[in-house]
This record gives structure tokens, sequence and C-alpha cells, in this order.
């Protein structure tokens, strides 16, 4: 598996523009993208061309909603494991084999490898976090979210 | 993982179908899995995009506006947005600040720090010590590194949080940026 490192892409004050005002959200009306064009002094046919370009580059991967996990009646949680450096190839494919695992990032730390697990039922999540420690030879810390607090939701690029 | 069984074809009948007291009908379960998985695929880039949507999931349009409207009201749907790929912003410093925080100050603190705008994720979780005593998660992304240590040192001199213990991991891969669903935009 490839690391995945993009270059940066070249944004525009149009994309800047938008991504920056989309980070407040989409309209909730019948025309969203015509209202989102009347705000920032545009057309609605330039917006949606915008977004689709920033889509096709890869700069957005999605316009929709960020649904609450654990309300939808799934799990989620957090885990990390401590990876020897030589080891750390294998168990970073043996890792994502599993479809529950939605990140898997590399940090430095003891703790060297941490993902996401997001699964249908909340009983899964142990299931998958024995198995993944059985598979890979390594302790698993599981680190569930206790409390979110609400932040600015708001990246200025 | 399938949280959507055979609804994602469309095309199921909507003929109603009784269901235990207290459960949603089964056609309208149907149906909001329908559209909740259309949701997922992204809104449409289209001038009308929820009669798109509701095309696809077989509701009507109004309806699909309207449970749209309820799970955002009942936090189901945390916003309706974009998800931005931090990298591809040229964000490539992402760093994961957890701290030891005393249960009684946790909150407060929490809040505070939720609140400064270069943190876009503040999660308290389960401690596990001694391995993992940090309780409070917050993610910073910035161009460089210098730039996020420089911002945290003024975070933690505005919330004089010179004396609790925290440690700074940054990412330099993201082996899987995503796959499963229910995004949350980032991972922390």
């Amino acid at each position: 598996m490839t690391p995945t490192m993009p270059e940066p892409a070249t944004l525009d004050a149009l994309d800047r523009l938008l991504i920056n005002r989309l980070q407040h959200g989409i309209p909730m009306t019948p025309r969203p993208y015509r209202d989102l064009a009347d705000e920032l002094g545009l057309d609605e046919p330039s917006v949606l061309a915008r977004l689709d370009d920033l889509l096709e580059r890869g700069v957005l991967s999605r316009l929709g909603p960020m649904y609450h996990a654990e309300r939808l009646g799934g799990g989620l949680t957090l885990a990390a494991m401590a990876v020897p450096e030589d080891d750390f190839e294998r168990v970073v494919e043996r890792v994502n084999a599993y479809a529950e695992v939605a990140h898997n990032y590399r940090r430095e730390h003891h703790l060297n490898m941490w993902f996401v697990i997001a699964t249908d039922r909340v009983q899964r999540v142990q299931e998958v976090i024995d198995a993944i420690a059985k598979d890979c030879g390594y302790a698993v810390v599981n680190l569930p979210k206790e409390e979110e607090y609400h932040v600015r939701l708001h990246l200025s690029v | 993982m399938n949280h959507f069984p055979a609804a994602l074809a469309g095309g199921l009948s909507l003929a109603p179908v009784s269901s235990p007291a207290g459960a949603l009908p089964v056609d309208r379960r149907d149906a909001e899995n329908r559209l909740r998985a259309c949701l997922e695929q992204g809104l449409p880039l289209v001038p009308d995009p929820w009669t798109e949507v509701a095309r696809q999931c077989g509701l009507g349009r109004d309806e699909v506006m309207e449970r749209v409207r309820r799970w955002q009201e009942d936090g189901m749907i945390k916003r309706l947005g974009l998800v931005v790929r931090h990298r591809r912003l040229g964000l490539t410093a992402n760093a994961m600040v957890v701290w030891e925080l005393p249960e009684s100050d946790i909150d407060v603190i929490a809040r505070g720090l939720a609140a400064e705008p270069a943190v876009t994720l503040c999660y308290r979780r389960v401690p596990r010590p001694p391995r993992w005593p940090y309780n409070l998660f917050c993610m910073i992304h910035g161009a460089r590194r210098e730039a996020v240590l420089e911002q945290l040192g003024t975070i933690i001199r505005r919330h004089g949080l010179e004396s609790i213990p925290h440690s700074v991991l940054f990412s330099h891969h993201a082996y899987r940026q995503c796959g499963g669903r229910y995004s949350q935009g980032d991972p922390s």
C-alpha cells in the first residue's frame, strides 16, 4: 500500500471563496447553488462548474452531510497500536484490510499507528479490536469518545 | 459494513409493512436508509439537487428536505457542508494534541480550546493509564510544523495550561484517509 501524500493544489480566489463559505454549510433551500451564487455575487453555473472542478481535483472529497455516527446506531472508536518499524508495512496492510477501518494515520509517538473503527453495530467495535490484535500480534489501545466539544469548523484557506 | 442493505439499488416497494410497537414502520425506515445512502454519495451538482436526491431514493423533494432538516435539528447530521482534503489544501502539518486534564477542569478547558479557531476537532476520550494518560484530544492543522507549534504555544499561554501534561503527535502519512462510512472529516 502506498501512503498518500498528494501535492498541495493551486487555488485561485474563487476556489478560496467557495471553500471558506461552504464550511459554514450548504443552504437548506430548493436551489442551494443559486442562493450561494447570489450571496457571493456569482452565477449558478459558475458555482456548479467550480465545485465540480474542486471535487475532480480532489481538493474536496465530498459535499454533503457529516453524520453523527453514534446516533445512527453504529459503533465508532479511535484505536492506537505500537508497531515496530520493521513490521509497520505488514501491519498497515492487515489493519486496512478490515472494512471497518475508516482512517489510518501514522503518528510520531511510541503508539505510532492510529485508526478509526466504524461499525454497523456497537458490539462489533470490540470484535474488530480483538481480531486486529490477534491478527497483527500487538495490543490495540481502544480510546472511545466520551464527549465531543463544538468547534467553529472554519479553516481559512 | 453495510448499513443500507439492498436499498441502494432503489426500486424497493414502499408498501407499508407492519412493525413491532415503537419501531419505525419498515417502509419509512427503508426510505430513510435510502436517503442516507444517497446523501453519502454527496449532494449532486445540479441546480435542483434535492429533486435529484428524491428521485434516486424514491421520495418526494419536500419530504427529503424535511427529513434532512429534522436530522440537522436532532443532531444526527452534524453539518451539511463540504469535506476538504487538508493535504490538498497545503495543510500538511496535522497535529493531534493530547492533554492530561483533571476531571474537575476538563469541560471548561475543553470548551475554551474548542473555541480556538486553530482547533478543528476537540474530543474527550477514555484515558488508559499508565500507557495513555491523556483524556482530551485536539486537532490543529497548518501549513508547517513550526506554525502549528507556534499556535499551540499561544493557546497554552492564553488558557494557562503551562502545567498541564500534554503531547503533540504529528502525522505524516495517511495510509487510508477515508473508506469507512460516516467520515468525520478527519481522524481523531
